[in-house]
């Protein structure tokens, strides 16, 4: 490939190179205490150069233009939809999270057919849109529908698509191999934004005037052929569209090598290479796993499709469209791209001190637990949702959980007594009784010598917290 | 509304829609000589490069619209992909876990784990040397397990030998991993010489190598393990694991004496493990060292997990020797996510299936960070990870031709 090369990877960008562009005049418009501090930001991804307003002045537009290219991402952002709902796809600016944070989750979309009957069609929609999960202070939710022609039948499409975007305001994923299809689909939603599936070395040519009549991404397919991925990539490029995503295909069975091979060289030639043509989301389909289903139960094949898309999310893909809809499979992997997607700059721990929830009483419980964030938030949203009026101390374990904390004494009978007095929690209750957590058992008798409070040891998980309180709790 | 249909009808070849005004532009401007119209698939590349120059020229908005419009290309623009491959100049070492009658030991066939020399699974790149291997947790007592692991288990919950059996006929284990919980001093206190004897039964019940696992308590673990390194002197168990708060320096020296390998534990942290393993680097070679950086489950900090093992093993291949060391994963540890074993509503049920992909998933994305050897629980998810694995090494092309007809399966 000849592309142009070049594109600074985040590493590379200094602020320097930054602040020499800006208007250096320190006006403090954009917020920030100078126009270094504001370079700085930027090049972090903390705020957007269109915050700093002398910017888009027309005698800086060339400084603007300049700084734009270089803080665009090696990986395009895409966006699919309109409105609140609207997902935006890529947007990458390294290979490795542990290099800078992954912008944009992998977004997930569930499929529906032109043959399925309506109630089962609008079902699933439903289903999809009411997903919802509450993980550590985030609620984990699905993307996007994907509507797929099983019929090849432009009017059954269109009839599909039609009943679907009365019901949902997710952004679609339109999926036929045949133009006149798509169209009517884009007909029934001519003004949605959807992403279109797909355009191949046989159809791009329609397909890329759908995407410019439309104005609507595409994706553009091939197959195990990542030089036919990137010929057609250019191609449609040439032909003025602009925002594509790639689909190397997924390929649950023995092609499974190839497909992390894909993803991978796609991703690095994009991110660590500057290959324009590959500076794009990538798309993955589990839901190939249903093409070989032979004889296997469709658990089995439920099964295949949520572990093939857990190990996409890991590998770059930028959009999953998915058969499966059930809770059990879906959970796992939506936990996943959460992990995968937060800021490793994150710190793993939470401020120590005293917590309140509802309104707590001279006779309410108190509890201690670390603060570590993931057994922070597991606690806390456990005390939240039961609607328990109770004390909480967060013992400072430098970020270790309770067992480990133990084990690497991080949490020490000495640092509960001292958390339990910092806490000035002598003063708001009447009884001198602390429930502990159940995997601290071990060190009990030191927190009640140390400290003078009455131990009584908890349960192991805090999910049994609620019943533990009514079934054992006097003050 | 125009369709796509009336559109094409309207829309003439390339090469026979080009503006006189263009062709004089470009004659001028882009030093491109045109013979004549009949452009071919390589004129036009050229033709497309020039094309994306000319805001750059100050030419009249007006006749650049046009000349946009009929750029379109006719036929596809070919290209090569070239696959980025990159060399490091480090390399993971190899580590042999267990022993043959030849080999000095009982075992009925060694491992061999680690020797990478690209990151996980880039085959693009160059081949995997080792597959991964699965060790199976049995346990040395009875012990809290979650429902969907209890009912593959239950007949043999409290006898190792029967256990581990079934762990290698039935679940496929490459391993055995022989947890001595009975030893703690808070639990039951069997000494090191009870300890033996459980080993003595796997190791006569089963011919894979095996792991030895402890109680957690430094003191307590060396005692027992200095007492099964000798009395199974050569077997090249790894033990596991040996911490920075055990005696260290004691620890070593029983390991390498009696011929077994060290798994080096460390709290998520690349200082510590590479300041643990400098310490072991004192007594014993580096082939005789596995790392163990701590796995925690999916949803309870997997992401540091992932982070911290991926960062390790670039880091090996970029040369850093001290974490140049095949990696284990306690994949078991996925089980202490609450949404593996919880009974929760009906939509995310049933848990039978949800808390083995907790494992499965938490396993998968730690083999595409570069873990080696994976301590499991769950019989499907340990038979899920060795037929990725089995995929990933097979060296088998993908059948690309059906891909595309997930547009319109009907399931």
């Amino acid at each position: 490939m000849s592309e142009q090369k070049g594109k600074a990877g985040v590493r590379e960008l200094s602020p320097i190179d930054v602040y020499k562009l800006l208007p250096k005049t320190n006006c403090k418009e954009c917020g920030v205490e100078n126009c270094m501090a504001f370079a700085t930001k930027l090049v972090n991804r903390e705020v957007r150069l269109d915050q700093c307003a002398p910017l888009l002045k027309k005698e800086n537009e060339k400084a603007y233009l300049q700084l734009k290219d270089m803080l665009k991402p090696p990986v395009k952002e895409v966006t699919v939809g309109v409105g609140d709902k609207a997902v935006k796809l890529g947007g990458k600016l390294v290979m490795y999270r542990h290099e800078f944070t992954y912008t944009n989750p992998t977004a997930i979309a569930i499929d529906v057919t032109d043959e399925m009957s309506e109630a089962e069609m609008l079902e699933r929609v439903k289903k999809t849109e009411n997903f919802s999960y509450e993980y550590i202070g985030y609620t984990l939710k699905l993307d996007m529908i994907a509507v797929r022609s099983t019929s090849n039948d432009p009017e059954k499409f269109k009839t599909a698509v039609k009943k679907v975007v009365e019901n949902t305001k997710l952004p679609l994923v339109l999926c036929s191999l045949n133009a006149n299809v798509l169209e009517a689909g884009l007909m029934a939603a001519p003004n949605a934004k959807p992403l279109l599936y797909a355009a191949t070395m046989e159809n791009w040519k329609d397909i890329a005037e759908l995407a410019l009549m439309y104005h609507c991404p595409i994706v553009v397919s091939a197959p195990n052929d990542l030089s036919m991925l990137v010929s057609l990539s250019k191609t449609l490029l040439a032909y003025g569209v602009e925002d594509l995503v790639l689909d190397p295909g997924t390929f649950p069975g023995d092609g499974l090598a190839d497909t992390m091979n894909n993803f991978t060289m796609l991703r690095r030639a994009a991110c660590k290479g500057g290959e324009e043509l590959v500076g794009f989301p990538i798309l993955g389909v589990p839901m190939a796993a249903w093409l070989d289903k032979g004889e296997a139960a469709d658990e089995i094949v439920k099964w295949r499709e949520a572990y093939l898309a857990g190990m996409l999310i890991t590998r770059f893909a930028d959009v999953l469209i998915m058969h499966g809809n059930d809770g059990w499979s879906l959970l796992p992997n939506t936990v996943l791209r959460q992990n995968i997607y937060t800021d490793p700059r994150k710190p793993v721990a939470v401020e120590p001190g005293l917590k309140v929830f509802g309104t707590p009483d001279e006779n309410s419980p108190v509890f201690f637990t670390t603060n570590f964030a993931l057994t922070y938030y597991t606690v806390a949203s456990d005390l939240e949702s039961s609607k328990m009026n109770a004390y909480l101390i967060v013992v400072d374990t430098e970020g270790s959980a309770v067992d480990s904390g133990v084990a690497g004494r991080k949490l020490t009978a000495e640092k509960v007594a001292e958390a339990l007095k910092a806490a000035g929690i002598e003063s708001k209750v009447r009884h001198r009784k602390i429930v502990i957590p159940g995997k601290a058992s071990r060190i009990s008798g030191e927190i009640e010598e140390l400290s003078g409070w009455k131990v009584q040891v908890g349960p192991r998980d805090s999910s049994e917290i609620p019943k533990y309180i009514i079934d054992k709790w006097q003050p | 509304m125009k369709t796509l249909a009336s559109k094409k009808k309207d829309e003439t070849p390339l090469g026979l829609n080009l503006s006189p005004d263009l062709l004089d532009l470009l004659a001028k401007f882009q030093e491109i000589e045109l013979e004549d119209f009949e452009l071919e698939v390589k004129d036009l590349e050229l033709w497309l490069e020039s094309g994306g120059a000319i805001p750059r020229l100050a030419m009249p908005q007006a006749k650049l619209a046009p000349a946009l419009k009929t750029g379109k290309p006719t036929s596809l623009l070919s290209t090569q992909f070239t696959p980025p491959i990159e060399t490091y100049p480090g390399k993971v070492m190899e580590v042999k876990l267990g022993a043959t009658r030849g080999e000095g030991g009982t075992r009925g066939r060694s491992v061999i784990i680690g020797g990478e020399t690209s990151p996980a699974f880039y085959s693009f790149e160059r081949p995997m040397v080792h597959p991964p291997v699965v060790t199976l947790d049995v346990f040395d007592m009875e012990v809290p397990l979650s429902k969907a692991v209890k009912m593959h288990v239950k007949e043999v919950v409290g006898d190792p030998a029967a256990w581990a059996k079934l762990a290698v006929e039935k679940f496929g284990a490459d391993m055995v991993t022989v947890h001595l919980i009975s030893i703690d001093p808070l639990l039951k206190d069997a000494t090191p010489k009870d300890a033996c004897k459980t080993v003595e039964k796997v190791l006569q019940a089963v011919d894979v190598p095996l792991v030895i696992g402890g109680c957690g308590d430094p003191v307590k673990d060396a005692d027992v393990f200095a007492e099964i390194t000798e009395t199974f002197a050569g077997e090249r168990f790894l033990i596991s694991s040996i911490t920075r708060d055990m005696d260290v320096e004691r620890c070593a020296k029983f390991v390498k004496k009696n011929g077994h390998v060290a798994l080096s534990f460390t709290p998520m942290d690349l200082n510590l493990a590479r300041e643990l393993n400098r310490r072991l680097y004192d007594f014993m070679g580096k082939e005789d060292i596995v790392m163990d950086l701590t796995t925690a489950a999916l949803g309870y900090g997997l992401d540091y997990a992932f982070t911290n093992m991926e960062r390790a093993k670039l880091a090996g291949l970029m040369g850093d020797l001290e974490l140049a060391h095949p990696m284990s994963s306690g994949t078991t540890n996925a089980w202490a996510a609450r949404e593996a074993w919880l009974k929760m509503s009906a939509e995310w049920e049933p848990r039978e299936l949800r808390g083995p992909l907790w494992e499965v998933t938490t396993a998968l994305t730690l083999l595409l960070a570069g873990v080696d050897l994976f301590m499991m629980m769950h019989p499907a998810a340990v038979k899920t990870l060795k037929d990725v694995s089995a995929k990933l090494v097979s060296g088998k092309k993908a059948e690309a031709c059906n891909f595309v007809d997930w547009v319109s399966v009907k399931p």
